[in-house]
């Protein structure tokens, strides 16, 4: 017997999904991989694991790890600090987070080249330190952290907002230190929405390329990214090379946020009904 | 433990929820602090527990000042009105949180021994493992007064503790909680706007209204002496009659009812349906019936005095009356106040 269903318009708008799915994310994915595929498994291994690519995907990895627990620590930090307390200027601090969205990211590392170069206003004064921000890994680390901040802020915030304050009381009532609130209530609340927006901030990392590539040097085998190597192999019209780097960073990508979706389901596993 | 407040007093912005609110909850006491939302109950439980600060006044614990005392210092056991369970933890984590962030170190068999101890008490054996979302609201319940009472608390404060349950669930939980008291006999303060559940359950009601104290008693007390109009209204079904006070009578319209205790001139009169009887005959305010309601312990009789006065009479379930029937009222029982003493809760 056929279900029925209270909802209506169900296979209109799954045709509907399906379909842009299809179209928009699906098909160039797949001709990415197609593209990357027709190599064959040696010329692809080859390409793939050149000492040049090799690199590539040490610093992009390396320093999107970086500028993500970064952004972990200071991302949450920002959303607690928009949640929990009301201050002057809150509203504007709210909507500056978003900025790295609207704001074009070649824009974005064009400024922060320009602040943090050795002439720059931050780069002058960390010069005198004997810190080296521009071209080097630290500025693709910055430049990475400031693209990718909103992720963790917007996914934390929400749920920080829905947070019962009974909890924290009845937590301070039975004699809970504020470290021991935070570390054994609130922050296995928040891991769920912490995981995710870790995961979509590192996938954001792996992927960025405008913003960095102003900062970056992008010197062969110390600061290039893997993007770069790609668009690189691109403009000398190796479209199959340019396809095989980039199918790397996809498959990375998809299991990171496999494995981000598995350790969120474990975290969550408390709301499932026996 | 002893409770004291004195003078207590709170405002929030301009609001002010207690207004000088003075008590004493004697040792092993069970007390209800009973009001309509907004009168101050809960803003007076939790400062008495130290989630909130009092602006004024003192709060003793026995003999000691516990005014400023920090909650987690004071060592109160608190349930809340939804049980504030945490949700990432099992019913044995949520127990056992408090020995587990105390200062005082237990070593593990100690902690799961009083775990197993506790749900025992409370009635579930073997629910160690299951999540908050895996059991009902009444098991929840429970497990929240386990977790209270895991601390050793010298008082234990509860929050409408059965305002999110089942009618059903609600009577069973009252009278074990009852029991569970006299067993433990832990000094007991307990929050609701259900006069049925506080004189179910308190040996002391304290009734409120906009931040004060209106009269505090034992349920007896307070429902065979209520004080005003407010707590006569609040405690139960009652209907209210304009009258008047001369030579020592009260009269209705112009029918003498009864022998007045006090005062001269207008009055407010209030009596219980069960107080009124239904006549057929003799002296009494005249009434017509509108609706009889017919329930498994009686009839409830809707009507309307001559005078436009809608009122409502339980009587006998055999009594002959349907809509239309004319009767004379007689009253029984009676609180009779001053007029213009009368606020609707």
């Amino acid at each position: 017997m056929r279900r029925r269903r209270v909802l209506p318009g169900f296979g209109l708008s799954l045709g509907i999904t399906l379909f842009y799915v299809a179209l928009i994310l699906a098909l160039p994915i797949g001709s990415l991989l197609f593209k990357a595929a027709s190599l064959g498994p040696e010329e692809y291994w080859r390409i793939v694991s050149s000492g040049r690519a090799l690199a590539s995907y040490r610093v992009t990895v390396l320093s999107a790890a970086a500028a993500t627990l970064f952004n972990l620590v200071f991302g949450l930090a920002l959303a607690w600090v928009l949640v929990r307390y009301s201050f002057p200027g809150k509203r504007l601090v709210d909507a500056i987070v978003d900025l790295p969205f609207a704001l074009p990211t070649a824009v974005a590392g064009i400024a922060l080249t320009t602040l943090f170069a050795g002439n720059g206003w931050f780069g002058s004064i960390l010069a005198e330190a004997g810190i080296k921000v521009a071209y080097t890994p630290l500025g693709i680390i910055i430049a990475m952290a400031f693209t990718s901040l909103p992720f963790i802020v917007r996914t934390v915030q929400p749920v920080l907002e829905d947070l019962d304050p009974a909890l924290e009381e009845a937590a301070q009532s039975l004699g809970g230190s504020d470290a021991a609130i935070f570390r054994k209530v609130i922050l296995p609340l928040l891991t769920p929405a912490l995981l995710a927006g870790v995961s979509l901030a590192f996938a954001r990392s792996l992927g960025e390329f405008g913003a960095i590539i102003f900062i970056a040097g992008n010197r062969p085998f110390s600061t290039e990214i893997t993007a770069l190597l790609a668009f690189i192999r691109l403009e000398e019209y190796d479209y199959q090379a340019a396809a095989a780097i980039a199918s790397v960073l996809l498959i990375t990508a998809f299991v990171m946020l496999a494995v981000t979706n598995a350790l969120q389901a474990r975290a969550l596993r408390y709301t499932r009904r026996s | 433990m002893k409770i004291t407040l004195e003078n207590v007093e709170k405002t929030f912005d301009t609001f002010p929820a207690v207004r000088g609110v003075s008590l004493e909850v004697e040792s092993g006491e069970l007390v209800a602090l009973l009001g309509p939302s907004g009168s101050g109950k809960t803003t007076i439980l939790r400062m008495v527990a130290g989630l909130e600060y009092a602006d004024g006044g003192r709060i003793l614990f026995g003999a000691k000042d516990a005014t400023d005392i920090p909650v987690r210092e004071r060592g109160v056991g608190f349930v809340f009105q939804h049980y504030a369970l945490f949700p990432h933890m099992t019913v044995a984590e949520n127990i056992s949180f408090g020995m587990k962030v105390s200062r005082r170190r237990r070593s593990r068999q100690e902690i799961d021994l009083r775990v197993d101890q506790l749900l025992s008490l409370v009635k579930l054996e073997g629910l160690n493992q299951r999540f908050p979302s895996q059991i009902s609201g009444g098991q929840r319940q429970r497990v929240a007064l386990a977790r209270a009472l895991a601390v050793d608390p010298g008082v234990l404060l509860l929050d409408e503790p059965f305002g999110a349950l089942d009618a059903s669930v609600r009577r069973d939980l009252r009278r074990w909680l009852r029991e569970l008291h006299d067993e433990l006999s832990i000094t007991t303060l307990f929050v609701t706007h259900d006069q049925e559940e506080a004189l179910d359950l308190a040996d002391r009601v304290v009734i409120l209204d906009q931040g004060r104290i209106v009269q505090a008693g034992t349920p007896r007390e307070v429902c065979r002496s209520p004080n005003s109009a407010f707590v006569t209204r609040f405690l139960g079904d009652t209907n209210h009659l304009p009258g008047e006070i001369r030579n020592g009578r009260v009269y209705v319209g112009d029918i003498d009812i009864a022998p007045a205790a006090t005062g001269e001139g207008p009055a407010e009169v209030f009596a219980r349906p069960s107080d009124i009887s239904w006549e057929t005959g003799g002296p009494g305010v005249g009434a017509t019936a509108i609706r009889v309601i017919d329930r498994p312990d009686g009839r409830r009789i809707l009507a309307v005095t001559d005078r436009g006065h809608g009122i409502e009479i339980d009587v006998e379930p055999d009594v002959a009356v349907e809509a239309g029937s004319r009767g004379n009222l007689r009253f029984t029982r009676m609180n009779v106040y001053p007029a213009n003493s009368a606020r609707t809760p």
